[in-house]
Order: C-alpha cells, then sequence, then structure tokens
C-alpha cells in the first residue's frame, strides 16, 4: 500500500479511537468543503509536476479569478454563466506561464515566482486591495440554497477530479505527459512535441484552478481581494505525499487526493487529539519529509538496524 | 536503387570537422557495418541518418527520394530507426508503455488500450527472445534488458533502416545470439541495417559490406568476405604521425606513484597493475568504456578503489575523496571539459586559484591582488591567451579553457598529473600548446597520466603506453616498440575476452 494511504488509514483509526466526534456529519462535511479549492489547486499542480515543471503562481491566480468572479455576478452575470468564465481567465493566467516556460523557456520555478508576484499585485493595483461586495442574492452557491449548494459544489468538483484521473490513466495526451516528464528529450525523438504539452499543462492547470476559484467564492458573501494566499505551498505538497516526483513522469491523481485529505485532515484533527494547533505547520513539514525521504531512507536505515542487531 | 543513400555530408561543432564529404549507401536486405576508432564519426553520422542532428551540407535520400526535413519524427515516418548503446527510453514507465509509445501514433483524446498494449510487448519481447515482463518499470531494467527492449520495438515498427550502436557491448553470448538471429530476420525481410560495432571479429557473422570511417572521412567500404580484421584495423589507424609531438627526453626519476591490483566494483574496474616514475608520460589507450576514466577516478578518489593498493613516492596510501587526491597532490583534469574542467562562468583568475584558495586568502578573505598575481603568472608560463585574468573563462577558446584547467593544478605544484582527453575539440595550435605544456610538466619531474583516444598523440606523447580493454590494463609497450595496429588490435583483442564473459 502506498505511504499517504497508510498514513491517511493511521489517522483516521487514531481518530475513531481517540475522537469519535471528527466523524460528525457536520464536520465531515465542512471539512470538504474547506478543502475543494486545496483539492482542485493540487490537481491542477500535479498535472504541471507530471511533465517535470513547477507552479508556485497558482494562488495569485486564485485570487485573480476570484475577484473577476465576484465583479462579473455583480454587473448582472447569471450564475451558470460564472464556472465556464473563471475557467478560461484561470486557462489565459496559466497560458501565460506556459507561454514563458514553453515559448521563452524560462525555468518554471523563476517564471511562475515572477507571475505570481505579479498577478497578485497587479489585483492589487486593480481593486485597491477591496473586497468585492454587494453580491446579487444568486451569487451564493449560485442561488441553490444552503442545503443544494454544497451538494452540488463536491459533487462538481468529485466529477473533475475523476475525469482528470482517468484521463492521465487512459487517455493518450496523459500518457503523453508521463512520458514528456519521465525523459523529456526522448519525448522529442519520438515526435511527442514536449514544449507543446508542457504549455498544455500550465494552461489545465489555470483552468482548473479558474474553477476552484469560483467553487470557493460562492461560498461566501463577499469575494476577499487576497484570497489563495499560501495555497500554492499546500497544493505542491500535497502532491509530492501522494507520491508525485518533483522531477516529473510520476504521480497520480489518486495520490494527491489522498495527500490533501491527509493535509486537510490534520489541521482539524489535532483540535479534536487537543494538541496545540501552532504544530500544524511543523506537523506538516515533517509529513513531506517522511513521504519524499521516507522510500530513499527506510531500506538503509532498516539495514544499520539489523546490523546493530 | 539504394534504400539510404547520403553523398558528401559534411558537419563540423564550433570548428571541429566530424564528418568531411562523407558519402555512405545502404542498400534494401544488407548489413552494412560501420567502424573506426572513437571520434572516427560514425556516431555523428548515424545521428543524421536517425535526425538527431542536422548535418552541414549535403543530401540524404531514402528511396531516391531526398530527404529535407532533418528531424526525429520526419526519419522515423521514414521508417528509419535508431537503438544506441544508453537507449533513449522513459524510465517511469512499464516496458509495454514504453513499446507501445514508439508505435502508436493517435489522436491526443484517443484512450488507450492498455490490453493490447500488453499483448503487444509480450508478442515483441518475445521476438527479441527477451524474457522480461510487460508490466516492469524500465527503470528496474539493466542496461542489457534495455537494449532488448529498444529492440522489440524496432521489430514492432517494421523499421526499414535500422540503426544498431554497438548494440552488443553489454549483452552476454546467448543475447547477441539471439539478436544477430533477429537482425537475420530483417534483413529477409528487405531491411537495411546499419551495424556499428568496435568487436570486428563478429563482423563477419552478420554484416555484408563494412565502410571503415577515419577523422569524418570516409577511407572505403568494402564487402565483408574482403576485409579481414588485420586489414580492417589498418584502414581505421592509417594516420600519419605528425611532428607536433614534442615530447623531451627526460631522465625518469624514482617511482613517483603505483597502482598495484586496483579495482572497484562499480566502475568495473579491475587487477590494474602500472608504474609512473617522476618526469615519464605514461600514456593510457584504449576504447571508450575500457576502463580508461575508471581508473583516473579511482585515483583521485572519485570511485575510491575496493581491492589494491595505490603507492606514493613508495608510500601506501589510501585515497578515498578527491580532497585525499588533492592533498597528496595528485592532479586530475577531466574530460569534457565544459561540465568538470573549468567553471566558464568565473573568471580566469578565480579558475585558477580554486584549488588552492589557501595561498592566495588570508584569514579567510581572498587577497585579490595576490589571485591576479599568481594567475598572470599562470598565464604566461601556459601562454594562456586572454584578455585579462578577469575575464570569464567561457570567453576562451577550448585550447584556453583547457590551459586554465591545466594551470589550476600546476599553481599549487602536484607531482601526478592525471590528463583524461587533453585536446578533445581543440584546434591544432592550442593541441600542439597543450603538448608542450605536459612535455615540460614532465621535464619538471611530474608523473604524467595522459589518458586519449587521438593515437598518434598518445605515441608521439609517451614514454610507455598502457592499454586498456574491459576495466583492466591489457599490455604496456615502451614508445619504441608501440604501434598504432598493436594498439588498436590489443584494445580490440581485450575487449573480446571480457565480453564474452
Amino acid at each position: 500500500m502506498k505511504p499517504v494511504l497508510l498514513a491517511l488509514t493511521a489517522l483516521a483509526i487514531l481518530l475513531a479511537v481517540v475522537a469519535p466526534g471528527f466523524y460528525s456529519p457536520g464536520n465531515l462535511r465542512e471539512l470538504a468543503l474547506n478543502n475543494v479549492a486545496a483539492l482542485l489547486a493540487a490537481v491542477a499542480v500535479t498535472l504541471v509536476i507530471l511533465c517535470g515543471e513547477i507552479d508556485i503562481s497558482i494562488g495569485s491566480q486564485l485570487a485573480v479569478c476570484s475577484v473577476i468572479v465576484g465583479e462579473l455576478a455583480r454587473a448582472g452575470v447569471p450564475a451558470w454563466g460564472l464556472l465556464p468564465i473563471a475557467a478560461a481567465a484561470g486557462a489565459g493566467l496559466g497560458a501565460v506561464n506556459g507561454v514563458l516556460v514553453s515559448g521563452w523557456r524560462i525555468p518554471s520555478i523563476v517564471a511562475t515566482l515572477a507571475t505570481m508576484a505579479i498577478f497578485r499585485d497587479g489585483l492589487r493595483w486593480a481593486t485597491g486591495g477591496a473586497w468585492v461586495q454587494d453580491l446579487p442574492a444568486g451569487f451564493q452557491w449560485f442561488g441553490l440554497g444552503q442545503r443544494a449548494g454544497p451538494v452540488a459544489v463536491f459533487s462538481l468538483t468529485a466529477v473533475i477530479v475523476a475525469v482528470l484521473a482517468w484521463s492521465l490513466r487512459h487517455l493518450t495526451a496523459g500518457r503523453a505527459l508521463y512520458a514528456t516528464g519521465s525523459n523529456s528529450e526522448a519525448a522529442r525523438l519520438l515526435g511527442l512535441r514536449p514544449q507543446r504539452l508542457v504549455f498544455g499543462a500550465f494552461t489545465a492547470a489555470g483552468a482548473l484552478v479558474g474553477i476552484a476559484a469560483c467553487l470557493n467564492a460562492v461560498r461566501f458573501v463577499e469575494v476577499p481581494a487576497n484570497a489563495g494566499l499560501g495555497l500554492e505551498m499546500k497544493a505542491i505538497a500535497a502532491a509530492v505525499i501522494g507520491g508525485a516526483a518533483i522531477t516529473g513522469g510520476r504521480g497520480t491523481v489518486a495520490g494527491t487526493v489522498a495527500g490533501v485529505a491527509l493535509l486537510g485532515a490534520i489541521g482539524t484533527a489535532l483540535t479534536f487529539l487537543h494538541v496545540d494547533a501552532s504544530w500544524e505547520k511543523a506537523i506538516q513539514g515533517a509529513i513531506i519529509l517522511a513521504a519524499v525521504a521516507g522510500p530513499a531512507v527506510a531500506p538503509s536505515f532498516a539495514r544499520s538496524v539489523r546490523a546493530a542487531r | 536503387m539504394a534504400l539510404l543513400d547520403a553523398s558528401s555530408v559534411n558537419k563540423s561543432y564550433g570548428g571541429v570537422t566530424a564528418l568531411r564529404d562523407v558519402s555512405f549507401e545502404l542498400r534494401g536486405g544488407e548489413v552494412h557495418a560501420l567502424v573506426g576508432e572513437n571520434g572516427a564519426g560514425k556516431s555523428t553520422l548515424v545521428g543524421i541518418f536517425a535526425g538527431r542532428v542536422p548535418p552541414d551540407s549535403g543530401v540524404i535520400s531514402i528511396d531516391g527520394v531526398p530527404v529535407t526535413d532533418h528531424a526525429p519524427s520526419s526519419a522515423r515516418a521514414h521508417g528509419v530507426h535508431a537503438i544506441y548503446q544508453q537507449p533513449a527510453l522513459f524510465p517511469d514507465l512499464s516496458v509495454a508503455e514504453n513499446i507501445a509509445l514508439s508505435l502508436e501514433s493517435q489522436s491526443p483524446l484517443a484512450p488507450v488500450n492498455w490490453r493490447r498494449r500488453r499483448l503487444q510487448a509480450r508478442d515483441l519481447l518475445a521476438r527479441a527472445a527477451a524474457s522480461i515482463d510487460p508490466e516492469r518499470t524500465v527503470s528496474s531494467l539493466s542496461i542489457a534488458e534495455q537494449q532488448l527492449v529498444a529492440i522489440a520495438t524496432a521489430v514492432g515498427a517494421r523499421a526499414r533502416v535500422l540503426i544498431l550502436d554497438e548494440p552488443t557491448a553489454c549483452l552476454s553470448a546467448p543475447e547477441i545470439d539471439a539478436l544477430f538471429a533477429l537482425v537475420g530476420e530483417l534483413r529477409g525481410q528487405g531491411a537495411g541495417i546499419i551495424y556499428i560495432s568496435h568487436k570486428l571479429d563478429e563482423l563477419p557473422r552478420i554484416a555484408d559490406r563494412v565502410t571503415v570511417l577515419r577523422d569524418g572521412r570516409r577511407v572505403e567500404t568494402r564487402e565483408m568476405a574482403a576485409a579481414p580484421a588485420a586489414e580492417l584495423i589498418r584502414l581505421m589507424v592509417g594516420r600519419e604521425l605528425s611532428a607536433i609531438f614534442p615530447k623531451q627526453d627526460v631522465a625518469p626519476g624514482a617511482t613517483a606513484v603505483e597502482g598495484r591490483g586496483l579495482g572497484c566494483r562499480r566502475t568495473g574496474l579491475h587487477d590494474v597493475d602500472f608504474t609512473i616514475r617522476a618526469g615519464e608520460i605514461l600514456g593510457v589507450a584504449g576504447l571508450i568504456g575500457s576502463g580508461r576514466t575508471a581508473l583516473a577516478q579511482t585515483l583521485f578518489g572519485l570511485e575510491p578503489a575496493e581491492a589494491g593498493q595505490i603507492l606514493l613516492g613508495g608510500r601506501a596510501v589510501a585515497i578515498d575523496a578527491p580532497a585525499t587526491a588533492r592533498a597528496l597532490g595528485i592532479a586530475y583534469v577531466p574530460e569534457d571539459r565544459g561540465r568538470c574542467g573549468v567553471i566558464g562562468a568565473m573568471s580566469v583568475a578565480e579558475n585558477v586559484t580554486l584549488t588552492d584558495l589557501a595561498s592566495v586568502s588570508s584569514r579567510g578573505f581572498v587577497n585579490r591582488e595576490r589571485e591576479d598575481r599568481v594567475a598572470e603568472h599562470s598565464c604566461e608560463r601556459l601562454g594562456i591567451k586572454t584578455r585579462g585574468v578577469r575575464a570569464a573563462v567561457s570567453e576562451l577558446s577550448g585550447g584556453n579553457q583547457q590551459k586554465v584547467a591545466v594551470a589550476k593544478w600546476l599553481s599549487r605544484g602536484a607531482r601526478v598529473m592525471i590528463l583524461d582527453e587533453p585536446t578533445q575539440g581543440v584546434d591544432v595550435g592550442a593541441k600542439a600548446e597543450i603538448h608542450r605544456l605536459v612535455s615540460e610538466m614532465a621535464a619538471d619531474g611530474l608523473a604524467v597520466m595522459l589518458i586519449s583516444s587521438d593515437l598518434p598523440e598518445v605515441l608521439g606523447m609517451s614514454d610507455r603506453v598502457a592499454v586498456m580493454a574491459g576495466g583492466t590494463i591489457v599490455g604496456t609497450m615502451n614508445r619504441g616498440d608501440a604501434t598504432p595496429e598493436k594498439i588498436l588490435s590489443m584494445s580490440l583483442g581485450g575487449m573480446r575476452q571480457a565480453g564474452t564473459s
């Protein structure tokens, strides 16, 4: 079994024994909805990581898309029109990264470090830091109400993630993404056009972040101008914990979903386990280290333990 | 009509000519062997056929139609399939998927048929006589197994022109038999096969014709039956010994460095015995992969010896890291100067003093004036042409960069100097200067190990020549006894012994 599933199972059992209150429907519902944006963002960044690149601008992309969604809703765009527009806006931002990385050949960490700052500060310049308020009544939960709205949001997220998981595993384009990340030169020799795939991955990631922005924004009656701060780190952490290789070519959507679940559950679990919440980030850091170093260190550690005996 | 026809192909890399006016013809239904020394231009020529390397001029035609678009994909569309020594596979993906990626060309949105991929892989691997589970990840395969996967792929692609670059270098005897059977089968189906190999004794088993390349030119194409191994060797080496190797005669001093039974499992080095006296140049010849660089790496502590002993000035020393080697007075100028020899973005002065910062520093701070003085002295002594000691090394010509790589060791007074392909890719003038420099180092009492694929250089510069093959020294000759033919037949012969085990 994958290490991340092992950890998740261990946490689930621990909570069931020590703090069964964690499993109350209300808590689980809250937990799931709180992590919708993180889940979509983590899947988005997984696409980029699979082809051997990185995108640290997704938090800023989310902020820009959230404000766009809010402003359009206030300008009278009907609720059903918001989602496609958000996806298109996100795709546009992702395409900017794609051009910088695959067209201009700027290393992705540098390119997206720059766009991370540009997107966020551009937004601050445009809005003056003001939140989008006075949204129409039909904005929250797409006007579906407090009961059906969350169900719709969560179902849509689940469908998108499932479709992506299937596509990466079973579509020719998905496999080409793995091939590019695994050995970009060999992919070029096969005529797979790695640069185009990298551009596609950044653009698709942007579209996913746009959808995440929209689904996240409709939970509230106002749209903050500083959404998604630190989202990129949470997303990358989840992908890595889920088994994605930062060098590309290895990783799955299912792994990333498990990574998001583990990171998401830890925070709440600490409260239930009466651990000081200030430990949350440190524990997340430890999980990342364990996920990445564990497979490499464990065999030699086991050897030295055997040798010591 | 020839299946593949190349006429007057030229290619040079930054002033260094790799191919000069080479013409080559491959018929359908033949195995055409391509032989030549290291650097003769074999890999460049097949690289051009495979669309990996664009030619500077010349025409490549397939079935009489000139190829205009030099790209890997168009070569593949013409049925040209190349398999290199290190197969270009996807390490994170399964064997079945690696094979399928080369064979399938479907729209990006088409779903993958995993069952068909598995069956196809199983079938093709069976035809290549490889018992490999198609579900295994390629990164878990040995190089030999990866080679078989690449061959199975070429079979599946129904390649019309198949290029095999040293395919048997890491295969065992039964695997080689299976490969030859498969090559015979493809030939029977009308494919043309270009076969690069250093194992001259296996060529009569498989090749119909043979072309010899030397220094980027085609020397001759013959029927295989009319080309005995001794004749091929003569054609491969027939180079003039020019007068540009000014090795001064030096009365050698005491033994400076000695290796006894050196071995290292990781690099395949085994049972290496040698001595170099002060003031002596030991030339080390051998094919790429024969263990020459591995020996240098062991002496310099990059791949510490697991067996045997290294003696410096008669005293046994343990060299477990480059820092130890450096402290003992061993200097190493590696091949691939761009990657390991110099730091291009740093200045000449910074590079020169890099090996001995302590001598130009006080209390942890580098004294720039002292650094300049040391560097200026080196530039003068070695004739390094630069616009100043603060110029970046990357601005210099290849020959001058190499001199900087040497200078950084001379500035700290080494006792043993290991040079790995010191004149690779430098022009004739710089080459002569480097030879003069090496000769002067020996005259100053350094023990020099000169690793080189350039036989005239080895013969001209060395007091003695050691020939390596299959990870060990297979023979050592005095300068007077060594000939290019002897060296080459020893390298090839030794490889034969090691290859069949």
